[in-house]
């Protein structure tokens, strides 16, 4: 008690996995006092259509993201090199489809 | 062997009208995620009381039908606790309009989440077996209700100042509904001899153990009270019930046997 109150609950990032789904997929975000009741809310506010079989929350705080201002350099330079991608290979026949 | 009818339709009524409480807040909650929360325990109670009435109809036969039960009976054939009926907010509030209480919300969701949990267990056995289906998928619903109820409960009765005062005021004003829980109305008595039913009394040293262990976790006390002991199971209710089923039921007898 005497803890004073936040005005606003930090923000979580949810992921699911759903049931064909090998790994946890980002579906939204909500708020929340702290991670065990982010998971019932992400429960009650993501799988309410038997949408997962697994969540995973993360304070969105702890996430570092890249910005977009940089997009130029972070990300342009890979558009001309085609040879980074797998598509000059011949495959097999007896391989079949990959 | 005949199921006695009026136990179910007091597990029907029960979870009928504790839905239509909890649906109330809908588009109301106090945030988004508590709006969905609630939404859901509502939806599962309505779906609960869904099985059960069918149930009923199933074994009264002729034109009894799920609808007929929830929409087309007045209120003292209604067979529900009458904690399950109060409005969301605390005693010594003589409109029913006045501000909703999460707080009493909370705590009736716990109180009656807790005896469930305990009653769907104990029916999977029922000598019913419709019943039993029935309790086999409740009782998993019931243990997130309760989950999520003390959840908050322990949050808000170990919170700030104001959370504390509030949730024990409704802890206070709530609990002496609870006694109900314990009497056996001639409907359970009846049920528990053909071994269809389970008996609360039963399950009141376990019931006892939850509520204190989430009280105590909760820094809240347990009330002393001694008086009268409600029979909304009888169909003695209070004077809420009507008010709540006049909303609940209003659609559906301006528009019989309507589809949409």
């Amino acid at each position: 008690m005497n803890t004073p109150a936040l005005k606003e609950w930090p923000l979580w990032e949810v992921f699911v996995r759903s049931k064909q789904g090998l790994e946890h997929k980002h579906c939204g975000s909500l708020h929340a006092a702290d991670a065990s009741q982010a998971l019932h809310m992400a429960r009650d506010v993501y799988t309410r259509r038997q949408e997962g079989v697994s969540i995973w929350v993360v304070p969105s705080a702890s996430i570092t993201a890249s910005n977009p201002d940089d997009k130029g350099e972070l990300f342009d330079p890979a558009a001309d090199k085609i040879y980074r991608h797998p598509t000059f290979y011949e495959i097999p026949e007896e391989v079949g489809h990959m | 062997m005949s199921t006695p009818i009026d136990y179910l339709l007091h597990l029907a009524d029960n979870a009928v009208v504790l839905g239509q409480r909890n649906a109330e807040w809908c588009g109301h909650g106090p945030i988004l995620e508590e709006d969905l929360a609630l939404a859901n325990v509502s939806l599962d109670l309505i779906g609960q009381a869904r099985l059960l009435y069918q149930r009923v109809a199933e074994l009264k036969g002729g034109d009894a039908s799920e609808d007929q039960l929830a929409y087309f009976r007045d209120a003292h054939e209604f067979r529900n606790y009458t904690l399950l009926e109060l409005p969301h907010h605390g005693p010594l509030v003589g409109y029913a309009a006045a501000d909703r209480d999460y707080a009493t919300t909370i705590v009736r969701n716990f109180l009656y989440s807790a005896l469930m949990v305990l009653v769907w267990d104990g029916l999977q056995n029922s000598a019913d077996a419709g019943l039993a289906a029935i309790a086999a998928k409740s009782v998993k619903e019931t243990s997130y209700h309760l989950h999520h109820a003390r959840d908050w409960l322990v949050r808000m009765g170990d919170g700030t100042d104001e959370s504390h005062a509030r949730v024990q005021a409704a802890v206070d004003h709530l609990m002496p509904y609870t006694e109900e829980f314990w009497t056996t109305s001639p409907a359970e008595g009846a049920a528990v001899a053909a071994h269809v039913a389970v008996d609360v009394w039963a399950l009141r040293p376990a019931w006892d153990a939850m509520v204190n262990d989430a009280l105590a976790e909760a820094t809240l006390s347990r009330p002393n009270f001694h008086g009268y002991v409600t029979e909304g199971k009888v169909g003695l209710h209070s004077e809420h019930l009507g008010f709540l089923l006049a909303e609940m039921q209003s659609l559906a007898r301006a528009h019989p046997d309507g589809r949409w």
